[in-house]
Formats: C-alpha cells, sequence, structure tokens
C-alpha cells in the first residue's frame, strides 16, 4: 500500500517549475506543471548524476518531441518527467507518485 | 523447423567487443550470446579517458549498463577474465573457475600498455595508461606528487602529458626516438609539435633510452639515461607502444604474428575458423589497427558471418585528427613520403607556428598523404581527396597555402556518394542522402538514424556541410528555428515580442509557438522580454524561464552553492564597504577571491542563506552585479587623470557612468566594457564588446573586442567623441546588437557575421543610415530608466525568499555540500574526500 506525504500546498511551488523536497533522507525534485491547461505534478530524484549535486529540481522544465523533460541546471541533460530516463546518456532517476489532495501536494512513496 | 540457436561467447568487453555484441544482438542471427569482460565495468568509451581529467565523471563515459545487455538477452560476466580456452571441449574457463561453452567464439581481448623492461621500472609510482582503473591510480599518485614524466611520445604519451600538465604537476616528456608522434608525423611535423608544447610548459626529451630507475634525491626517483644524463621524479606514466593480449591465443595454439596478435583473415577468422578474433587483438595483412574505426569494422566484418550479409574486412584508413593540448594535428596516409617517387610541398610558418606538408604521387595528380601542424582547417578536404582518389588541382600547393585567391575548396557538392563522411560509424554521403530519403529532415535526425558524428566527434563540421548541402538541394530550407517549440530566429522573436506587445512567454507560446517550451526558448524569451519590458525578473509568470542563475540571482558552482559578487562600478571600492565585504564573508565562511573583472566574489553560498546575506549587503549600500545574467558585467577602469602621471581624463567616472548605465540590460550574452584613461590602455579597453579609451580631444569608442575562448581585438568605431556623443553612440550600439544578434552570441561574434560588416555597422549607428537611430535611444531610455536592483525587490518581498529555501518541506540544508579547508579558505570537498572519512571536513548540511 502507498504511504502518501503530503509536502507542501499547490502555491509553494511556481507554476512550470521545482522545488526540492525531503522525504526521509531522500531528496525529491517536485514539479507542477501546466501541461495544455490542466495542471499536472512529477515527481523524480532531485540528484544530478552528471554533476553530483542535488539540484534537479532547479532545472527548466519543457517538452521535447512528445515528452515532458526537465534540462539539469549543471551541464543541461535533459530528464523525461514521467520516466525519470535521461535523453542523452543510459541514466535512469528513479520517480514518485505525486497527487494533490485538496490544497496539499503529497508524494507516493 | 526452429534452427537450434548458436552459442557465441565474446571474450573481452572494450570498445570492440561492445560494438560486436551490440550489432550481433541486433541482427536476425539466431544465437545466444555470453559475454565476459576482465574489467569490473562493462564498455566504456576509451578514447574519451582523458575527459575525465578535465571533470568529466568516469560514468559519463560507459557505452552500456548491465541492464542494456540483460534488455537484449545478452548474458554478461565482469570482472572474471577468461584464463585458458579448451579448443577440444569448445569451452573457455574464467580465473574464478567459471566454464562457458562456445559454437562460435569471440576474442575482443584488445591490447596492453607496453612497459619497457627497465632494472627499478617496476616500482612504486610506475603506472600505465588504458583504463579507468589507471585513471584512478594515477590521480592518486598525483596527489602526492610536483613532477611527473611519461615515457613515450606518441599520440597516447602525449594526451597523457595533458593529463598530468591538467593534475598541476611539472611534465615531462621522454621520448626514444628523435622526434614525437613519430608514427603520424614527419620530422618537420614533430619539431613544430614540439615547440608548441614545450610553449605550454611541457619539457620534452627525446633520443633519450632510460637505462634504469633508482632513488632520487630530490624527487622519489631518479631515471638515468644512456647518454648518462637524469631526470629526477615523483611519478612516471609508461605509454611506450601497445601490445596484442594475444596470451589466451598463443596456449590456445592459434596462429600469432612474429611480433604478437592473432592472425585472422578477411572474415576475422582466426587459424581455427569456430575463433574470431577483432580489434585490437587481431593482426591483418601484418598490421594491428590501434584505432577504434577499424575495430567496429572488423566487428562488424564478424557479425556478418551470423547473417546473410557476407562483410569482409579490406584493412582501414588510419588518417587521425587530433587535438592535443589545445594544438591541432592531423595525419593522413602516407605521411613520411615513403612512396617511391612521390613528391611533397611542405609549407612551415614559424611565427603562427603552423607546419602542413602534402604528398602526391609522381604523376601530381592524386594525394598520398598529409601532415598538419597547428591548423587542421583542411583536414576534411584533403581526406576526402586521399580516401575518394579525387583529381587534385593542377597546383596541389593551393590546398595548404594560406589565403590564396580562389583556393579549391571541396565542398560537398564535389564528393562522390561513396565518400565517408564519418569513419567512426562508417557513414558515407550516400548514407545520408538514403536517411533523407526515408524521413529524416534535420542535421538531429540524421546523427540518430545515422549515429554519424557521435564518435569521436571529428566529422563534426564536414557532417553539416553535407547536410546542410542535401538540405539544400531537396530545396528544403535549412532550419535557422531556435529550438523545436518556435520556428523562428532570435532576431524574428524580438520582433515578434516587440511589435506583438508581448509581455510573457505563455502569450508568445500560444501565438507563434507550440509545445510546453525549453531550456533553450525560455531563457531566449525571458531575455527578450527583459530587454523590450524590463519586468521585475522572478515576477509569478517569469519565474520557470529563468536559467538557474537568474532564478537564483546568483552563480550556481559545481557542488550546488551560489556565489554572490556584488556590483563594485569601475573597480572602485571604499574601505568601509571593502569591511563589509571581509564581514560578512567571515560570518557566512565564503570563499572569497579578486576576480578578473576588478571586483570581488564570495563564493559556497547556499541557497536559503542568499537573500539574508544580501539583506545586510543591501544595507550596507552593495547592490546586485547581476554576475549571473546575461547583461552588463562590469566596467573596468584604470586609475586615469585623477592619479596617474599620464592620464588626460578621469576614465574612473567614465567607467561608473557607464557601469551604472547599463547594469541589469538584459541582452544576448553577456556585454563587458572598460575606460582607459590614456594610449597606455591600462583597463584593457580594446578586448571588450565596447571600450573607450581618452585621448586629447575626447574619448575614442572600440567595439566588438572580446577576451575568452577565441580573443578578438575590438575595432576603432568613432573617435574624439564627447561625453554625450560616447553615451549616445553606445545606446544606439547596444540596442542595435540586441535586436539582431543570434542567442548566446558575443558582439565579436556578431559583427563577424553581419552582413556588411563594420562598415554597415558605421553607417548604421552613426550615420543612423536605417533611420532607426531615434527609436533605439529611446527604448534604451526605458530600460535605464526603468533599473531595479533585483536583490533589493527580492529581499523586500519576502514571500519570495522563501522559495530559495533547499527544502520545500524541511529546514535542513542539503547534507552533499560539504567543504575542506585550503590555504585557510573553504573549498568544495572532492567526490572522494566525501566519500572517505576525512577528518579535516569543515562542515556539511
Ligand atoms: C569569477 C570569474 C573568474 C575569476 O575568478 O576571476 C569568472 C568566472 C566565470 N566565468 Fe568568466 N569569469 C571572470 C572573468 C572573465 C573574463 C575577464 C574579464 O571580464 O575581464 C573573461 C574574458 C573576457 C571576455 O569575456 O571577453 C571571461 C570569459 C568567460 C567566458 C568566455 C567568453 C567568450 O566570449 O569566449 C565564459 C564562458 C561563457 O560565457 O560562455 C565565462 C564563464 C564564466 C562562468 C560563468 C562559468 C560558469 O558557467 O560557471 C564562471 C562563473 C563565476 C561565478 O560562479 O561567479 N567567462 N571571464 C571572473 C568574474 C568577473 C566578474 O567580476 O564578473
Ligand atoms: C587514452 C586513450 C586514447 C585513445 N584515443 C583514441 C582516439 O582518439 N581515436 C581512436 O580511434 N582510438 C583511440 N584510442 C584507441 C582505442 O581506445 C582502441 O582502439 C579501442 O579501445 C580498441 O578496442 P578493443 O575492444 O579492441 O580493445 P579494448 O578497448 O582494450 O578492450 C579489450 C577489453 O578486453 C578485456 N580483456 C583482455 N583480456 C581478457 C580476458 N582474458 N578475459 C576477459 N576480458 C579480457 C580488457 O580488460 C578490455 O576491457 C585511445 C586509447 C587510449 C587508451
Ligand atoms: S576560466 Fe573562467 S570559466 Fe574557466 S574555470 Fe576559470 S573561472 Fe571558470
Ligand atoms: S568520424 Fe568520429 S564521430 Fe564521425
Amino acid at each position: 500500500m502507498k504511504q502518501w506525504e503530503t509536502i507542501c500546498q499547490v502555491s509553494d511551488i511556481p507554476l512550470n517549475s521545482g522545488r526540492a523536497a525531503l522525504l526521509g533522507k531522500q531528496q525529491v525534485a517536485v514539479f507542477r506543471i501546466s501541461n495544455a491547461g490542466i495542471e499536472e505534478f512529477y515527481a523524480i530524484d532531485n540528484h544530478d548524476p552528471f554533476s553530483g549535486a542535488n539540484v534537479i529540481s532547479r532545472g527548466i522544465i519543457g517538452s521535447l518531441k512528445d515528452q515532458l523533460v526537465v534540462a539539469s541546471p549543471v551541464y543541461k541533460q535533459h530528464f523525461c518527467l514521467r520516466t525519470g530516463a535521461c535523453l542523452e546518456e543510459n541514466v535512469q532517476l528513479r520517480t514518485w507518485k505525486v497527487r494533490t489532495q485538496g490544497d496539499n501536494v503529497q508524494v507516493g512513496q | 523447423m526452429t534452427k537450434k540457436p548458436l552459442k557465441v561467447v565474446v571474450v573481452g568487453n572494450g570498445m570492440v567487443g561492445h560494438h560486436f555484441t551490440e550489432a550481433l544482438a541486433h541482427s536476425n542471427a539466431v544465437v545466444t550470446i555470453t559475454v565476459i569482460g576482465g574489467e569490473t565495468r562493462p564498455a566504456y568509451d576509451r578514447v574519451h579517458l582523458s575527459e575525465v581529467f578535465a571533470g568529466k565523471e568516469p560514468g559519463e563515459l560507459a557505452l552500456t549498463s548491465r541492464e542494456a545487455y540483460q534488455a537484449m538477452g545478452v548474458k554478461a560476466h565482469f570482472g572474471d577474465p577468461v584464463s585458458r580456452i579448451d579448443r577440444e571441449q569448445q569451452e573457455v574457463i574464467t580465473a574464478g573457475g567459471q566454464c562457458f561453452a562456445y559454437d562460435k567464439l569471440v576474442l575482443a581481448t584488445g591490447s596492453y600498455p607496453f612497459v619497457p623492461p627497465i632494472p627499478g621500472g617496476d616500482q612504486k609510482g610506475c603506472l600505465t595508461y588504458r583504463t579507468i582503473d589507471d585513471l584512478g591510480e594515477i590521480k592518486a599518485a598525483a596527489a602526492n606528487a610536483r613532477t611527473g614524466v611519461v615515457v613515450g611520445g606518441g599520440l597516447l604519451g602525449l594526451e597523457c602529458a595533458n593529463a598530468l600538465l591538467n593534475l598541476g604537476l611539472e611534465t615531462h616528456v621522454v621520448e626514444f626516438a628523435p622526434g614525437l608522434m613519430g608514427v603520424q608525423l614527419d620530422d618537420g611535423g614533430g619539431r613544430m609539435l614540439r615547440r608548441k608544447i614545450e610553449a605550454l610548459g611541457v619539457h620534452v626529451h627525446t633520443s633519450k633510452a632510460t637505462q634504469q630507475i633508482v632513488a632520487g634525491s630530490e624527487h622519489a626517483m631518479a631515471m638515468e639515461f644512456a647518454d648518462e644524463s637524469r631526470l629526477e621524479t615523483d611519478m612516471i606514466v609508461f605509454s611506450a607502444g601497445i601490445r596484442p593480449y594475444d596470451q589466451l591465443a598463443a596456449q590456445a595454439g592459434l596462429e600469432l604474428g612474429e611480433r604478437g596478435g592473432i592472425v585472422i583473415d578477411y572474415n576475422c577468422r582466426t587459424s581455427d575458423s569456430n575463433i574470431l578474433a577483432i580489434g585490437e587483438c587481431a593482426l591483418f595483412g601484418g598490421r594491428i589497427f590501434g584505432l577504434v574505426a577499424p575495430g567496429y569494422r572488423m566487428a562488424e566484418a564478424a557479425v556478418s558471418q551470423f547473417t546473410a550479409e557476407k562483410l569482409a574486412f579490406q584493412g582501414a584508413d588510419m588518417s587521425t585528427k587530433l587535438k592535443l593540448m589545445g594544438v591541432d594535428v592531423g595525419s593522413i596516409g602516407d605521411a613520411h613520403g615513403r612512396e617511391p617517387g612521390s613528391i611533397a610541398w611542405v609549407f612551415s610558418d614559424e611565427r603562427e607556428e603552423i607546419y602542413k606538408r602534402l604528398v602526391v604521387n609522381a604523376a601530381g595528380d592524386k594525394l598520398l598523404g598529409a601532415v598538419l601542424v597547428g591548423d587542421c582547417s583542411e583536414y576534411d578536404s584533403l581526406l576526402q581527396y586521399f580516401l575518394n582518389g579525387i583529381d587534385l588541382p593542377a597546383d596541389p600547393a593551393s590546398l595548404i597555402l594560406p589565403n590564396v585567391e580562389g583556393a579549391p575548396q571541396l565542398g560537398a557538392a564535389a564528393l562522390p556518394a561513396s565518400a565517408t563522411i564519418c569513419s567512426c560509424h562508417n557513414v558515407s554521403k550516400g548514407d545520408i542522402a538514403g536517411a533523407f530519403d526515408v524521413g529524416c529532415c534535420s542535421l538531429g535526425d540524421i546523427k540518430g538514424a545515422t549515429k554519424a558524428s557521435t564518435g569521436c566527434g571529428g566529422c563534426a563540421a564536414l557532417l553539416k556541410t553535407c547536410v546542410d548541402a542535401e538540405m539544400l538541394d531537396r530545396g528544403m530550407s535549412v532550419n535557422t528555428s531556435i529550438c523545436e517549440h518556435f520556428p523562428y530566429t532570435r532576431q524574428e522573436l524580438y520582433h515578434l515580442i516587440r511589435v506583438g506587445d508581448i509581455r510573457d512567454f505563455d502569450s508568445l507560446l500560444e501565438a507563434h509557438g507550440s509545445g510546453l517550451g525549453c531550456d533553450i526558448c525560455k531563457p531566449t524569451a525571458a531575455s527578450i522580454l527583459a530587454s523590450c519590458w524590463n519586468d521585475y525578473i522572478l515576477k509569478e509568470q517569469h519565474t520557470g524561464l529563468q536559467d538557474t542563475n537568474d532564478r537564483y540571482l546568483a552563480n550556481m558552482q559545481k557542488n550546488g552553492t551560489y556565489s554572490i559578487v556584488p556590483r563594485i562600478a569601475g573597480g572602485e571600492i571604499t574601505p568601509a564597504k571593502l569591511i563589509v565585504l571581509g564581514e560578512v564573508a567571515r560570518d557566512y565562511d565564503l570563499y572569497t577571491k579578486v576576480t578578473g573583472g576588478q571586483r570581488i566574489d564570495l563564493f559556497g553560498a547556499r541557497g536559503e542563506d542568499l537573500p539574508a546575506i544580501w539583506e545586510r549587503l543591501i544595507a550596507s549600500g552593495f547592490e546586485t552585479g547581476h554576475a549571473y545574467a546575461k547583461s552588463l558585467r562590469t566596467v573596468k577602469s584604470c586609475v586615469g587623470s585623477t592619479w596617474c602621471r599620464f592620464g588626460v581624463s578621469d576614465s574612473v567616472a567614465m567607467a561608473i557612468t557607464i557601469e551604472n548605465r547599463y547594469k541589469g540590460l538584459r541582452s544576448p550574452h553577456k556585454l563587458k566594457s572598460a575606460v582607459s584613461g590614456c594610449t597606455r590602455e591600462c583597463a584593457e579597453a580594446q578586448s571588450k564588446d565596447f571600450g573607450v579609451i581618452a585621448t586629447e580631444n575626447g574619448w575614442n569608442l572600440y567595439v566588438c573586442g572580446n577576451g575568452g575562448m577565441k580573443p578578438r581585438h575590438a575595432d576603432l568605431f568613432a573617435t574624439d567623441l564627447t561625453d554625450t556623443q560616447l553615451i549616445q553612440t553606445i545606446d544606439r550600439f547596444l540596442m542595435f546588437y540586441i535586436r539582431t544578434a543570434d542567442r548566446l552570441q558575443r558582439t565579436s561574434v556578431w559583427l563577424d557575421n553581419l552582413e556588411g560588416g563594420l562598415d554597415y555597422l558605421k553607417a548604421v549607428i552613426l550615420e543612423d543610415s536605417l533611420s532607426i537611430g531615434a527609436e533605439l535611444e529611446a527604448e534604451m531610455e526605458a530600460v535605464v530608466a526603468s533599473y531595479q536592483c533585483e536583490w533589493r525587490t527580492t529581499v523586500e518581498d519576502g514571500e519570495k525568499s522563501g522559495r530559495f529555501a533547499h527544502f520545500v518541506n524541511s529546514e535542513q540544508g542539503d547534507s552533499n555540500i560539504v567543504f575542506v579547508s585550503e590555504r585557510d579558505q573553504p573549498r568544495p570537498a572532492t567526490a572522494a574526500e566525501r566519500d572517505g572519512d576525512k577528518t579535516d571536513i569543515l562542515a556539511t548540511g
């Protein structure tokens, strides 16, 4: 069964950007996106495997072909928000489920 | 009837073994594949090994992974080399005692560095360079060394020397032969190369035979040479050639070459038809091919043994182009002119340090070989003449002479369809056309479909030329869109925003774009919006568009911390303000450094501390220095007439005026300026985007200079201007640049690409030939009038400051950020320091 943990309010994450959250010892990058008028949330690992810094939440989000992506702010590799897969190299980030309950943003463990 | 799959066992998981495995797994052959790799990690890119010394993570070199093999259905076994082949039983046995049966065995064991048998050559501190593990050992040894020697002045030896240089060692290269890179270069080329790398600080010793290595007095070791000279050093890396790993084959009784190497035929078969050999362990036509492209060709020929298609390996071209320590070196075919009757042309320019040699057949119509040192711009063309046997022009020398009027350029059109464009992935000009036929329509598509230019990258320029030509031929427009979301150039976007009065990204996307945008178009749009309307860049609708540096109003450092650069206009600062900077740095434990731009940078601030730090700085009269932005950085000054006995004008006052006028102006790239008080030019104004030098009669303005990667001397633009004329001219110049430049194009590159060049620019700005002078000035005036210090706005707006916290749900900082002390200041801990238990760790989250 999933454990849902409330991390913040919707408005704590500026639209079309991300924030980092701490889940136990794990750093998670949570993104809030307006996609064709619908608000969507995604969560992937905040650790950037290429630079070793915990900064994925600070990347620019967007779309490439049909994939929703975030660009690492350090060396600009792109990671798919849905699967965590890196588009340029054979590297995979972990992903989490996110949902909103009222104004609360919750990440599923 | 289904065929029983053939059991294929591949020994060695280097670059070639991997290429073979991947190709076989993706073919229609009915096989089961087992890979046995001697190294603990799956195949990686050995060709780019040295980039790890320049900051790349070893993990980034990976060509595959255990998971990827699993997904292909390949069984992989790493870290346990094969120790014996049993040809009778058709099985291989590993050092760890595991046994694998095969129907077909593929040896791809590569080669190892040759260490000459020198007494003392096996002591601690004597290393080799071939694997990721070797890298670790070299780095570890270098940490305790001051001096390093590379034995061997060939291609790999020089690459290794560069690595030692990067690691901060006094670096020596010891070569047995009289010249460097003797295989690829002739004497003249070797001499020029030596000259160039000596200028970089590498000590080169040629014709030196090392006799023994004994204990040193100043350093750990002393090398003693046959000519009785000595060289002391702390570490030695042997790079004196490679030897094929053929011991397994020898023990199994396969035929070897006289000097080693497993003998193979056109089908890559060894003397046992069930055993194939490919890559650097294989000997074909009496040669070992020590490059990756021929190895890939062998792998493809070997794969074809399992499929209907039959490819033969025919030998391979060994031409190379590389950058050694920033020096361009190219070698094609018969570089030494060994072919009887061949004729050569040599061009040597000792001032520019360029050497070129062209070797041509006796009839004078075909290229046999070439050597290029210091300038490889002709390499692609020459290689095509060579590979495709294209007839040379009547005067072949014109191919290597500089600036010859009408020197024939071998355009894409002149190449036959069979011309190899990318030798790493064996992509011909015909393959590119073929890829267009099946739906590719851009350079990116072609790279994806053919893999061209994804190996060593050496073919990138030629590939682009061919793709562009192909597109023109097909009547396709060459795509100049900034990205997939907007079919426009930056200039066009600028006009759409300005003319359409567009105020935010969403409106721009809705009116003119598609998709969600990306990390190319978002910051570009953010910059144009700011140039036009100069809103606070962290307004809700602009926040997500900003590059990280802009979003945090600070430069992100390698460990995720930030640097702080307050504006110090003209480099002038009061003692009281200096003390404030010192106090803030002390209280937050920040690394402090005077920058190359006459101001002070405080490094290592945590994101969450930025608002508090800036609150203190602002209270003491500082404002943001925009070091994070593509906008005006610094206006450097010299002391000028106030103090200097030569100064003719007050350069400091003018620098401060200029800096305050243009601070915060968002532009396609960063802008730098300087003002010197006289022609002695102590402020280096002629290396700036716009530079000002005082004259007896006013100010001279220089434009489009650049330091950095490709320095460009600024051009004199206008002379003897009054203060007002100077500002008016700069206003127009900057706004015209902002309107028309590409994204991330400095003024220097912009001018070099501007049709009509400097004369056109003078006409537009000084003579107002387009009648836009007043408009440009008004646009600049609007930006100047709406300036705000972004940090002040942020600090005053408490809500936004909350967003600088590392976590949205915790007060904790990032535990990954760890500092150690060096020269009495903090610096980021290296990964090794962070992982190990270092006792002198200063602080963690
Ligand atoms: C701090 C400083 C080095 C120092 O310790 O002295 C520096 C540091 C950086 N420079 Fe620089 N440059 C610094 C002076 C210079 C200078 C010297 C000067 O301005 O007189 C130059 C050559 C002059 C020029 O630009 O023409 C210089 C040419 C570059 C370039 C190459 C630009 C080019 O056109 O080739 C880059 C890369 C780029 O911009 O793409 C760069 C990029 C960078 C970046 C932003 C690299 C990065 O992306 O992280 C560094 C970030 C600094 C930080 O985190 O705060 N830096 N950089 C200097 C800050 C000056 C300042 O007070 O703002
Ligand atoms: C620093 C450096 C720079 C280079 N630069 C270039 C360049 O710019 N251009 C270029 O074309 N080439 C370059 N090369 C050469 C290129 O890397 C080689 O040509 C290529 O790697 C050869 O591939 P391979 O698979 O035959 O051998 P390798 O890549 O050496 O792989 C062989 C593998 O087999 C393993 N092995 C050996 N014996 C056994 C056993 N008994 N059991 C199991 N496994 C075994 C080895 O451990 C190794 O992992 C460079 C090489 C180096 C070291
Ligand atoms: S030269 Fe500039 S960009 Fe390069 S490392 Fe130094 S500070 Fe960074
Ligand atoms: S030639 Fe090496 S990538 Fe094309």
